[in-house]
């Protein structure tokens, strides 16, 4: 799915709304008295993104570690075991995010909880269940300020 | 500070906000608060920086940024702040991090994510890094991602 192939008011969508959403009571209808289209036609357009997977949702972005805590981990775990760990992971509630990477640490992923004790719990269950010791990174300054994605970008 | 109904309220955004004329009110409705309060609690948020922004949120992927790499820096800790402020600003990279080494088998302290259409595109990037941190950088990896395997909102256990 590239850009080119959405409609243009999806692409409109996505170059206007990826910040200021409306926080009014209605606001699809506010984006499409922006874009000049009707409500019903926003509302079908930001489904069609959304169940073609070109965007995730919408709705807020949270700033990291304003909320609670999260760590980024990692693990070095053999290749005949990885779907299994994989798996495991997966099935924690604390896991948001699980990325198999081409590197001798081959499992990363995003722990989240309302605070480090529990953080740390987790990660002692895991390295206690798989027998794997678990890299703990977290993050200690954040330098992007992630300002949404541009189409145009080339 | 966070109270339990605006945890509850970013809880129910995590799936993304419905797409129904009043999205505000079917919130609300879930939270047994007004449409008027959830408005102006999100409002709150975005103020106090706890929510960046609010709005359609992209699958890189999906747009044809298929070879995201994750590159990882090894930089002199007195200029970790400086470089990482540039690195940051860089228009292809989505996130970066300093995040703490792990000595002995993990030295790298820098985390960049770095977008592209192919691993050429993304390694070609990866070299501007490189020049841009010079002799302040003693070594650097890419990691790719070859599955994901999890991909969801943020939950607050």
């Amino acid at each position: 799915m590239l850009a080119s192939s959405l409609n243009t008011l999806q692409q409109r969508l996505l170059e206007n709304f990826q910040h200021n959403l409306p926080l009014s009571p209605t606001p699809y209808a506010a984006m499409a008295e922006q874009l000049g289209v009707d409500e019903a036609q926003v509302i079908a357009a930001l489904a069609d993104l959304r169940d073609k997977k070109v965007i995730s949702r919408i709705g807020p972005v949270f700033k990291p570690h304003r909320i609670g805590t999260s760590t980024l981990a990692a693990m070095s775990v053999a290749k005949q075991d990885l779907s299994a760990t994989a798996a495991f992971i997966n099935s924690l509630p604390e896991v948001n995010h699980n990325y198999a990477r081409e590197h001798q640490y081959n499992l990363w992923f995003v722990l989240t909880a309302t605070d480090d004790a529990h953080l740390r719990a987790v990660i002692s269950m895991i390295e206690n269940k798989t027998g794997i010791s678990v890299m703990s990174l977290p993050m200690l300054h954040e330098f992007h300020i992630d300002l949404g994605f541009e189409l145009n970008h080339s | 500070m966070l109270d339990k109904i605006d945890r509850a309220l970013i809880q129910a955004t995590q799936a993304g906000l419905p797409l129904t004329t009043q999205p505000y009110h079917t919130l609300a409705e879930q939270l047994g608060i007004c449409a008027e309060e959830v408005i102006q609690r999100l409002q709150t948020m975005l103020d106090s920086g706890i929510i960046r922004r609010i709005g359609v949120v992209p699958n890189h992927y999906a747009l044809g940024y298929q070879a995201n790499g994750m590159t990882v820096w090894d930089v002199e800790s007195e200029h970790v702040d400086e470089l990482g402020t540039q690195i940051g600003a860089l228009d292809f990279v989505s996130h970066c991090y300093q995040r703490p080494r792990h000595l002995p088998e993990w030295s790298f302290n820098l985390f960049a994510m770095v977008h592209g259409k192919s691993r050429s595109e993304v390694e070609h990037k990866m070299e501007q890094i490189a020049v841009l941190l010079g002799t302040h950088c003693h070594q650097y990896q890419i990691l790719y991602s070859s599955r994901i395997l999890k991909k969801s909102g943020l939950r607050l256990i």
